[in-house]
């Protein structure tokens, strides 16, 4: 690597736009996706991206208060897989090959 | 070399993200998925955050993925889609045009704010004090929120519990898959 370039540090900056396109992606997939579970993982993409930008200003500001933040998300999205992998396991038992727009079918 | 490391785990990220999102086959996304895992891991660490490193490793590449793969494996749904079928012709243009659209708006606000983000010197973290200082944050200002977590855990637990349980024997009949057509 050229000197030039090993002087470069990374900065907060440069993880704020990793996240964005990170949550971009994620924001991509839930909106082509139509498998529940393929949506599902497209969500906790979206949910790393914001982690990543927490830890990010949690480092540049030195408060861990925003590392804390992380770890509830964490938590929040562990209850809410388990929630939602049981809602779709009850649906695709019922309806083998269920896709997104089968669930319109829910409505009363 | 702070910069390889960067540009190496960002790289799994986006190409984990990628191939969640573009891989027709469930089982190839959720591996995907690990990879994205692991480069926010390499990025925790790259920032100092080595308590959440752990957790990201141990919850979710551990414990979230394998629940994925578990469900994609009892449910038998692991054969590919066919992702070439579009149901609503215009809804992959204008879900593009989103998914852009977000990710362009906030680096603008990023660049914009970027002497915000960069003034002042960069605060040294003290790493071998992380989890000492995530404990008392956690313990000390978000005690409350802490013992609520633990509350949504019992109720998801209990939740998905009675969501997923077969109803009791004797109502079977009410509960029997309906033929209803695809």
């Amino acid at each position: 690597m050229s000197p030039v370039l090993a002087a470069v540090v990374p900065t907060t900056a440069y993880y704020l736009i990793l996240s964005a396109v990170l949550f971009g992606i994620g924001a991509t997939g839930l909106l082509v996706r139509r498998n529940p579970l393929i949506m599902f993982m497209c969500i906790e993409l979206m949910l790393n991206a914001v982690n990543i930008t927490f830890v990010a200003f949690a480092t540049r500001f030195g408060d861990i208060s925003g590392q804390t933040a992380v770890f509830f998300v964490m938590v929040v999205a562990a209850a809410e897989v388990v929630v939602g992998l049981g809602i779709i396991i009850s649906i695709l038992r019922r309806r083998p090959g269920a896709t997104a727009d089968d669930l319109a079918e829910l409505k009363g | 070399m702070e910069l390889l490391v960067f540009v190496l785990a960002s790289v799994m990220v986006i190409a984990g993200g990628l191939g969640v999102v573009l891989r027709s086959h469930p089982v190839h996304a959720a591996l995907s998925l690990v990879l994205t895992l692991f480069g926010v891991a390499v990025h925790f660490v790259a920032m100092e955050a080595h308590f959440l490193a752990a957790v990201q490793v141990i919850v979710y590449a551990g414990a979230i993925v394998v629940l994925f793969l578990f469900v994609i494996m009892l449910l038998g749904v692991d054969r590919a889609d066919n992702i070439t079928i579009e149901p609503f012709p215009i809804q992959r243009p204008l879900a593009a045009v989103v998914g852009v659209g977000v990710t362009g708006l906030i680096i603008a606000a990023v660049v914009r704010a970027r002497d915000t983000i960069a003034s002042g010197p960069p605060l040294e973290a003290d790493g071998d004090r992380n989890i000492q200082q995530i404990a008392t944050s956690l313990f000390g200002d978000y005690v409350f929120a802490l013992e609520f977590t633990s509350v949504l855990l019992i109720v998801a637990v209990t939740g998905t519990v009675l969501l997923t349980r077969k109803a009791s024997t004797g109502s079977t009949t009410d509960t029997a898959p309906d033929k209803v057509d695809p």
